[in-house]
């Protein structure tokens, strides 16, 4: 904890806008303002608001199709990724990806991925990348418990500790994959315990702790960075709610959930920080008012965002596409005719 | 009869299938306890137990790989892909394995593995969960490959499938999953390697499968509105084999054929459908072999995704001008 508590207001701030902007996407998923899937991770902002404070803007993050908290952890402007959710031009990118496929390359926040384990093997590459330039930098890759049965994980895991490259593997273990909790999943279910049988440093850290979730990150960061090979931490955490909106989360026990959310991160580091008299009642009305006001901007920008003309869907599939300007206007202009009213 | 959706009738064809033959067994991601995303396995876990119904971690190749050895034992596996484009970190598997199995034993180990996988768009999801993968199976030589578009085929070509000793990649239109038929369970429909005249028209036919089927269909009546044009619509119901008989016999009569499918254009259905046609059938064609297709993109956001699909417009857009040749 920082003597003064700026520090840990700042975790406390973070989470929040986590939580008010996954409760506000909800709102919108309802009034059909976002459209396809949502994965929220209330109950989980913890993970990404810790895991956050250990990198750096020159360090590289891989993530998965929970990926909200992750991208607004990393300093994406909330206006950005509301407008991607939205599929508005103004979003991190122009409203292809949506809130699975949030990508920002200019923050080297390189997508959340809807196939499960799908980035693990990405990560490897920007890793080996530094690597190879003998630079001093870390690979972040979040995924979560399920990712861990994919052969991909096992492949990715394998090649970084083979290599001794720079990787930050970060597992949010919430317990359940979908509807397949962890035990009907592994036969170990100790994460940190298999991934160190590649022979990697692997730490568990209490993913409902915003304060241990940062210390076990900054600790593994900063030995990656300093040449020390890949690490892996898993984040013991939970989410409050049905895996997506469409889950109607008949699998988990209600008792189960209700005691997970006595352990909400966010109430913990309010009381924690109130009663070390470093939260008054005014600091703290300031800091959800600050974050409203935030949330309500982001929906406003979203909202007066742009769609992307169909015409433009066949751009950028291919890098030369762009050159070729006649063929790509002449299959524009076909897409454009198709439109139903 | 009673009007059955096509969720209930692939539910109906999976538990009489496993009824009929305890080698039948069925796993995949959430299929056991959950009964499926979409519910198409629903309670099949409870009646049968869990060694026939069975969840398995989140991995692809080996759902697909562990239902070859099971169908080497002499079981007669059915493994769920939970969505299309999570077939493809299982492609190893069903092209490198499943396929080649029959003819890598020199004929004497039959491979009754069927691998359902919900699929195409039109539900508002994004990409890896709308992808048309039936051009990557179609492709590897060793795999049949069928889609039904009503619940009466669904039930039928699932059980067919399921006896079958080759391999069948079979795909669920997700889209038509919430559609209701009049019809009694259970019933059997034509085989499952043969098209269907869904219309009957002589001046030009229609092809398609799947999802686009229904959008055939609509296309076929509003063109005899529009135009008076008789439009035979041909519901493919497999795609490997093509029922290549079915389609130049519509085709002699009509001189006119326009492919209807989500898939993007390149290398589709339509442009193998557009090739047997001008080989048995070129001095019938009045008119060029015309494709209404997704377009040479990944799958679009939700909101653009009307656009982007096939609709009427485009494909009576297709019917006209092949007429007008
Ligand atoms: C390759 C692949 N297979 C299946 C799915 C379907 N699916 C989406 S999320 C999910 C569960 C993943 O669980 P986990 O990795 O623990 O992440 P969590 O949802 O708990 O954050 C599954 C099975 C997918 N997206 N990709
Ligand atoms: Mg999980």
């Amino acid at each position: 904890m920082s003597k003064d508590g700026t520090h840990d207001l700042e975790l406390l701030r973070q989470m929040l806008r986590i939580r008010r902007f996954e409760e506000r996407c909800v709102e919108l998923y309802s009034a059909s303002a976002i459209r396809g899937f949502l994965h929220l991770a209330i109950g989980e902002e913890a993970c990404a608001v810790g895991v956050f404070q250990a990198l750096g803007p020159e360090d590289a993050v891989v993530s998965t199709y929970r990926e909200h908290g992750h991208a607004l952890a990393r300093g994406i402007s909330m206006r950005a990724v509301l407008a991607e959710l939205e599929g508005k031009v103004e979003g991190t990118s122009r409203g292809r990806g949506g809130s699975m496929h949030l990508f920002d390359a200019g923050a080297r926040f390189y997508g959340g991925n809807a196939i499960v384990a799908g980035g693990l093997p990405v990560a490897i590459g920007l890793a080996l990348a530094d690597h190879l330039q003998g630079r001093r930098r870390v690979t972040a890759c979040l995924f979560g418990d399920g990712a861990v049965a994919e052969g991909e994980f096992h492949e990715s895991m394998n090649l970084a500790a083979l290599w001794h490259l720079p990787v930050l593997f970060v597992c949010e273990n919430n317990l359940y994959a979908m509807g397949t909790s962890l035990a009907r999943a592994q036969a170990e279910t100790d994460l940190a315990l298999k991934a160190s049988a590649y022979r990697m440093p692997a730490w568990a850290a209490d993913g409902m702790s915003v304060r241990d979730v940062e210390d076990t990150a900054r600790r593994a960061a900063d030995a990656v960075r300093a040449g020390g090979g890949p690490y892996f931490v898993e984040l013991r955490t939970y989410r409050f709610r049905a895996h997506s909106m469409y889950d109607p989360d008949r699998y988990r026990d209600k008792a189960e959930i209700e005691r997970w959310k006595e352990r909400d991160p966010i109430p913990a580091l309010v009381t924690e920080l109130t009663e070390a008299g470093l939260l008054s009642e005014a600091t703290w009305r300031a800091i959800q008012d600050g974050v409203q006001a935030e949330v309500d901007d982001a929906t406003a920008y979203a909202e007066s965002g742009t769609l992307e003309p169909v015409e433009d869907l066949t751009r950028f599939c291919v890098a030369d596409a762009d050159a070729d300007a006649g063929a790509e206007a002449v299959a524009g202009q076909a897409l454009a005719e198709s439109r139903v009213p | 009869m009673s009007a059955v959706t096509m969720v209930a009738a692939i539910n109906a064809a999976l538990r009489d299938a496993m009824d009929g033959d305890d080698k039948v067994v069925v796993f995949g991601e959430d299929v056991g306890r959950l009964g499926g995303v979409f519910r198409v396995t629903d309670g099949l876990s409870d009646r049968f137990g869990p060694q026939r119904c069975f969840d398995t971690p989140l991995a692809e190749s080996g759902i697909v790989g562990l239902a070859i050895g099971l169908a080497i034992r002499g079981y007669r596996p059915v493994p769920e892909l939970q969505f299309d484009g999570f077939s493809y970190p299982a492609l190893d598997q069903a092209l490198n394995q499943l396929a080649k199995y029959h003819s890598r034993s020199g004929g004497l180990v039959d491979l009754p593995v069927v691998v359902r996988i919900p699929s195409f768009g039109g539900i508002g999801s994004p990409e890896h969960h709308s992808e048309s993968p039936e051009t990557h199976f179609a492709h590897t030589a060793g795999l049949k490959v069928v889609c039904p578009s009503t619940p009466g085929d669904a039930y039928s070509m699932l059980r067919e499938a399921i006896e079958c000793p080759d391999p069948v990649v079979y795909l669920e239109p997700k889209q038509r999953y919430w559609t209701r038929e009049e019809i009694d369970l259970p019933l059997r429909t034509e085989p499952m390697d043969q098209a269907v005249v869904r219309r009957a028209g002589d001046d030009v036919t229609l092809v398609a499968y799947g999802n686009a089927v229904a959008t055939a269909m609509a296309a076929a009546a509003e063109a005899e509105v529009q135009a008076g044009l008789a439009v035979e619509v041909i519901d493919l119901r497999s795609l490997a084999p093509i029922d290549v008989d079915a389609v130049v016999a519509s085709v002699e009569k009509t001189g006119r054929c326009v492919v209807v499918h989500e898939a993007p254009r390149t290398l589709g259905i339509g442009a193998e459908v557009a090739a047997l046609v001008q080989e048995r059938a070129f001095y019938h064609l009045e008119a060029p072999v015309l494709r209404a297709t997704g377009f040479d993109t990944p799958y679009p956001p939700a909101r653009l995704e009307r656009d982007w699909l096939p609709g009427v417009d485009r494909v009576l857009d297709a019917v006209q001008a092949v007429w007008e040749q």
